[in-house]
Formats: C-alpha cells, structure tokens, sequence
C-alpha cells in the first residue's frame, strides 16, 4: 500500500503525539496513584441501612490521621446532609446508593464519583482551602434530580 | 430514466426513510428549545409535561431516531446508486427492516409521551421504564439489522458477479459501518433481552446495575461511530467528486474504515471512568484502544486537506494558502461538509480529554459533555447530513434545488454554526465551573452556582441564546425539506440532481482490505480481551440485584 511521504510524517507525528499522551496518563495513574475514583466491594442495595459502614453514616477520623467520609446517595438528596472535614487532610469518600444511580460530585474538585446501588465507589482527596464546597447529583435520578445537593464545610484545622 | 437516476423502489425507500427522519429533527429540536428556556427559568411547562420527558426525547429523536433513520437513507439511495438496483427480495426486507424499526420508534415515543419512560436515551437501571419501552429499543435494533442484512445481502449479490473486483468505495464503507453496527448493537441486545425485558415485566425481581451499564456502554460508544462514519463517507466519496475530482487514495480510506470497526467497538469503559465495580487496569486498558482510533481519524484528516490542496492548485491557486481561496465556497453542498469538518478538530480533541482517564473526572457529566457532542454529533454529523440533503432530497424527487433555496441553505448553516458556536462553548465553559448536565432549572444556592449565570460565555444565558438560534434554523431546513420534497420546480433532464460518486482509483489497494472475515476476527479477539474478564467479574461478583424505581 502506498503512503505519500508527507502521509507517513503526518502519521508519526500522530502516533508518536499518542505514545506520549498514553505514558502522561499512565504514569499519573499508576505510578502516581492518580486513578478516577473506584472500588470492588459490593452491597445489597435493599439492605444498605443496616450494612456496615452505611449502617451509621458520617465522618470518621482514622487512626494515621486521615478521615473517612461515608454517604449514601438517594432520591433526592445524601445522608448525612451537610459535612464538615478538616482542611489539609486527606480524605476518603466512600459512597454507595440506596435506589438508583446518583452521583456525588464536589464542584471546583475532582471528587466526581457514580454512586452505583450494589457497588461501593471510593475516591481520596484533600481539600487545601477551607470553605463550604457545593456537592451536586450530576447523573439524572429522577424528578427531583437538580434538587439533589449538599454541602461539605470545610474548616481550618 | 435520467442516467445515474436510480430505480423507483429505491427512491421511495429512501424517501420513507428521510421523511420520518426529518420529523424526528423536527420536534426533537423544538424540545431542545424548550429546554434551554427552562434551564434559565424563563418557562414554565404545563402539568401534563416535564422537563426530562423533553430531554428524553430531545435525546431520543436526535441522537437515535434522525441519525438512523437518515443513515439508512443514504446507505440505500448509495447502494442503489453505486451497485445497481435492488432485487426483489432486498427491496422487500429493507422495507420490512423500515417498518420494524418504525414501529419500535413509534412504541418508544408512545411511551415518553405517556410519562411511562422518563429514563433518557441511556435508561440507565434501576430507572425503570414502561415494559413496552424496550420491547420499542428492541425491535428498534432488529429493524435496523434487518435493514443492514439486506444491505450486506445486496453487495453479496454484486460480489458474486463481480469476481474478483473490488467493490465500490461507497459500498465498501457502507458494509464496513454495517458490520460495526451489528456487532455494537450486540451489547444492549444482551442487556435489554436478558435483563431490561423480564425484569421491567416483574418476571424477575432484580438486575444487575453495574453489567447493564457496561453492556450499554459496549454498545454507546460505537453508537458514535455509527453516526460518524456516513459522514466520513461522505467526506472521502461525495466532496471530491463535488470538487471536481477523484478519491486521494482508495485504500488509506479503506484501510481507515477497517481500523474503525477494530477499534470502536472494545472501548465502552471509557465513559465508566469513575464507576466502581471495573478494575482500574480494564479502564485503562479500553483508555489505550479508544486512542488507537486516532489513528484513522488523522488519516482522514489528511486525505481531507490532501484532496482540498490538489484539486486548489489544479484550479490555480498559487502560494502556501492560496489553493485555499479556489475551493467552492459558493457551493453549498461543499460549504456545508467544511464547515462540518472543521467543528470536528476541537470536537475531536475534545474526545481526547474526555477519554484520557483521570482526566475525565474532570468535565464527567458536567455540561462539558453535552457542549462536547454538539459539536461532534450535533455538527460535523448533523451538517453534513444537512449537506447531503440539499441534493439527496431532490435527486430523489426529481425537483430543483434553486437558487433562491441554495440561498437560504447558505443561511441555514451559518445560523446553525452560529448558534451551536455560542451553544458549544458556553456548555464547555461551564462544564468545566462544574455545571451539571440533564438537569431542569439549576437554582442551587451556591456562589460557585450563581456563577452560571454570570459572565458572558460562561452563561446558561447565552447557551439559550444559541439553542434558539438553532431552533431557527432547524426551522428553515424544514423549510428548504418540504420545498425540495414537494414544491421547488421539476426538473428537466439536464437540470437534475445527480448523486455525486468520486471515481476511486484501485490499482495500488491490497486485497486482503476486503476479506471481511480477517476483520471481524481480529475486532471479536479485541473485544474478547477488552471485554471477557472484567464482565465476567461482574456477572460472578454480583451483588443482589436492584429492585425497580420510577422516581420521574
């Protein structure tokens, strides 16, 4: 098959820009530990109030100083409703729903997390500056959909 | 009959197929005005309508139900043109395949309108739907491969008596997309059959959330390329032979077809980035084959700008750019596919941030998404379907497409560019401020959500002014449709449409491009090892099913 010479480095050129890109972004993730939120545990999503963690959801302070918050999405609205997290630390959101899938995104970060019944979502992050952080559902949940949000405070340590 | 006309049977099939496709494009567009009105609070609707029923259709009609249903149009009245006139027997089950695929659609909007399927064009579980609604996305699917088989079966038929001779380009591409469109529709077959289907009808208690989503997501991205792909056809076959010239290269175009169908089909989890339940490695893995589609991507690029530069300088354009000032710009047929074509690049690189794995939770479900498909399906697509149909339309008919309504198709696509450039970009800004997207009125009272409605671009404001520049032209298409349909003067034998097929030189192209079965070999392989573990680990690990919820 013939390929015109200036194909060829149009070609390279792409391929090469691709490599790159695909290392960036392995890197980050694997190395870096930069991977979009996840998790393989699952629940029965009829019997999430009366599973461990979501049995008592909230804010925990673990023993090497970081927090674990723990949510359940549902129509429409999250439990607990409003949070507060200290500044500073990091934090590990662990998410699950108790109807559909909902999502728990917190505008100006990259906490942007599915909330999917039957799988539990983690995702960690630390908040640098306090103040009051808007969380919205960003997948569509049903009537009441762009009434599901939150906030989360967060406060100087 | 006029030389390159094609056969009754096929004009009619044809025609059918564009007619319900333009009044999907209809009130699919009126729903997205209603929509960006809403979203400012500037209406209110009555009691018996809301707002994510319209969004449900608007996303039903346009993305599905127009895109289809012109495709098919396009690939029959080529097909026709390109391989001779259909038997009797492809003639009868392309229309069986029109009808089933019609009536599925119609089950479908019955079911939107009644209020029993606000679930959106994803209809993501535990929403649960009206049982109807997927028998509807059922035979909706088995209409369409219908169609496609008796496509395949008409370009069989001309290969039998064609030994030895490639096919045509248009022929080639039309069952390469076919092909592609078959297996993708595999994935939501599975899940609207085996879990959709008994579960909605209460004959099983539960479904499995997370497969469903993925069997979708198998399907949802190839989906894309369905759409995309005619429109590629029509860039590498109908615009040089509108430029007055032949093909760049016959087999980089087949070449890049092939890598679509490789390609766009084992790539799903890249719109599940942030789902649980997928290990990070099949995330990553499905990360590095949805790149390897740019590969075809900028080979069609280059073919494009090759042809454009050598048919300019043949003209006489002189310098670095000047081949540029030769092209046809008072050609709308040509204007339309350019301008489609350049909304493409930021579309496409666009793509390339949404897939790029911890980037995407970045921009995932904001606004950012709906600004992104608007100015991939939204406008490379749907213009340069828009494109086509200025000569489709009356090639079809045997009417003229004058001067007065060449006009006003020049104002049609500049108006739609305008309103989808203000549209497109005030959802990618406020996409990235963390705007969600499918939401009605978003009041949050929130500063970082009084944003929203602040600045100049970044202004759910100005998104309701493009959308409504949109709808205006959306209007006068229908406008130039109904003149080409029925009232534009007839023309005369030397006055007619022709159906523009670029000569395709095949001296220099490799056999094994069209030995099907290697390809569909090695994308089943790809698809196997993108795909067999991590669904597997979903089906073994799955949790008890979810019940069903209608929270609309």
């Amino acid at each position: 098959m013939h390929l015109h010479k200036y194909e060829k480095i149009w070609l390279i050129f792409g391929i090469m820009a691709l490599i790159i890109f695909l290392s960036v972004v392995g890197v980050s993730a694997f190395h870096q530990g930069h991977t979009p939120s996840g998790g393989h545990m699952k629940i029965d999503p009829d019997k999430v109030s009366e599973t461990a963690p979501f049995d008592q959801p909230g804010v925990y302070e673990k023993e090497d100083g970081t927090y674990e918050v723990i949510m359940v999405g549902k129509a429409f609205g999250y439990d607990p409703g409003k949070v507060q997290v200290p500044a500073g630390k990091e934090i590990l959101f662990t998410v699950t729903s108790s109807d559909v899938v909902h999502s728990f995104s917190v505008v100006g970060t990259n906490v942007n997390m599915m909330v999917v019944p039957g799988e539990i979502n983690h995702k960690k992050h630390t908040f640098q500056e306090p103040g009051t952080y808007l969380v919205i559902c960003n997948e569509y949940c049903g009537s009441g959909h762009h009434f599901m949000s939150t906030e989360i405070e967060v406060v100087e340590q | 009959m006029i030389v390159g006309q094609i056969a009754k049977g096929e004009r009619k099939l044809a025609l059918a197929n564009l007619g319900f496709a333009y009044a999907a494009f209809l009130i699919g567009t009126l729903c997205g005005l209603l929509q960006v009105f809403i979203r400012n609070d500037a209406l209110t609707l009555p009691g018996w309508l809301d707002y994510y029923q319209v969004l449900t259709a608007h996303g039903l009609l346009l993305a599905i139900v127009f895109t289809t249903f012109f495709i098919f149009a396009f690939f029959q009245a080529g097909m026709s043109r390109t391989l001779g006139s259909f038997g009797r027997k492809v003639l009868l089950w392309n229309w069986i395949g029109f009808i089933v695929t019609s009536l599925g659609t119609l089950l479908v909007v019955i079911m939107v309108i009644g209020g029993q399927a606000s679930v959106l064009y994803t209809f993501y579980a535990p929403l649960q739907a009206h049982g109807l609604f997927y028998v509807g996305l059922a035979l909706f699917v088995i209409g369409t491969w219908i169609q496609g088989f008796a496509l395949i079966g008409h370009y069989r038929a001309w290969r039998k008596q064609h030994k030895g001779e490639f096919s045509p380009l248009f022929a080639f591409m039309t069952v390469a997309t076919l092909i592609m469109w078959i297996i993708a529709c595999l994935g939501v077959v599975a899940a609207v059959l085996f879990q959709f289907i008994p579960w909605a009808f209460g004959w099983v208690d539960g479904i499995n959330v997370e497969l469903s989503r993925s069997l979708f997501w198998y399907f949802g991205h190839p989906l894309v390329y369905f759409w995309l792909l005619p429109a590629y056809m029509a860039w590498y076959v109908i615009v040089p032979k509108i430029l007055g010239t032949k093909v760049f290269s016959d087999s980089l175009a087949r070449l890049s077809f092939v890598l679509f169908i490789l390609f766009s089909i084992p790539v799903g989890f890249h719109h599940q980035l942030t789902e649980p339940g997928i290990a990070s490695f099949w995330k990553f893995l499905q990360t590095v084959l949805t790149f390897m589609v740019i590969i075809p991507s900028l080979m069609t690029a280059f073919s494009m700008f090759a042809t454009f530069e050598l048919r300019g300088r043949e003209l006489g354009g002189k310098g670095l750019f000047g081949w540029f000032r030769k092209l046809p710009w008072k050609d709308v047929r040509f204007t339309s596919i350019f301008i489609a074509m350049a909304f493409f690049i930021p579309g496409g690189a666009g793509g390339i941030i949404n897939a790029s794995f911890q980037m995407n939770e970045v921009i995932h479900n904001t606004l950012w998404v709906v600004g992104h498909f608007h100015i991939t399906v939204g406008t490379p697509v749907a213009m340069t379907f828009f494109g086509l149909t200025f000569w489709l339309i009356p090639y079809l008919t045997g009417r003229r497409f004058t001067k007065a309504l060449q006009k006003l198709a020049f104002i049609q696509i500049i108006s739609w560019s305008v309103g989808m450039l203000l549209m497109s970009t005030a959802q990618h800004v406020l996409g990235l401020m963390g705007a969600p997207r499918r939401t009605a009125y978003t009041g949050y009272a929130h500063d970082d959500a009084l944003a929203w409605f602040d600045g100049v671009l970044s202004n759910h404001v100005t998104m309701a002014v493009g959308g409504s520049i949109l709808f205006l032209s959306a209007s006068l298409l229908i406008y130039i449709v109904i003149q080409l349909w029925w009232i534009a003067p007839k023309a005369d034998v030397h006055q007619a449409e022709s159906f523009p097929i670029a000569s395709s030189d095949v001296s220099a192209t490799p056999r094994f491009l069209e030995n099907w079965k290697l390809w569909i070999g090695i994308a089943f392989v790809l698809i196997a090892v993108a795909y067999t573990i991590p669904l597997s680990d979903l089906i073994q690990h799955a949790p008890p099913g979810s019940g069903r919820f209608q929270t609309w």
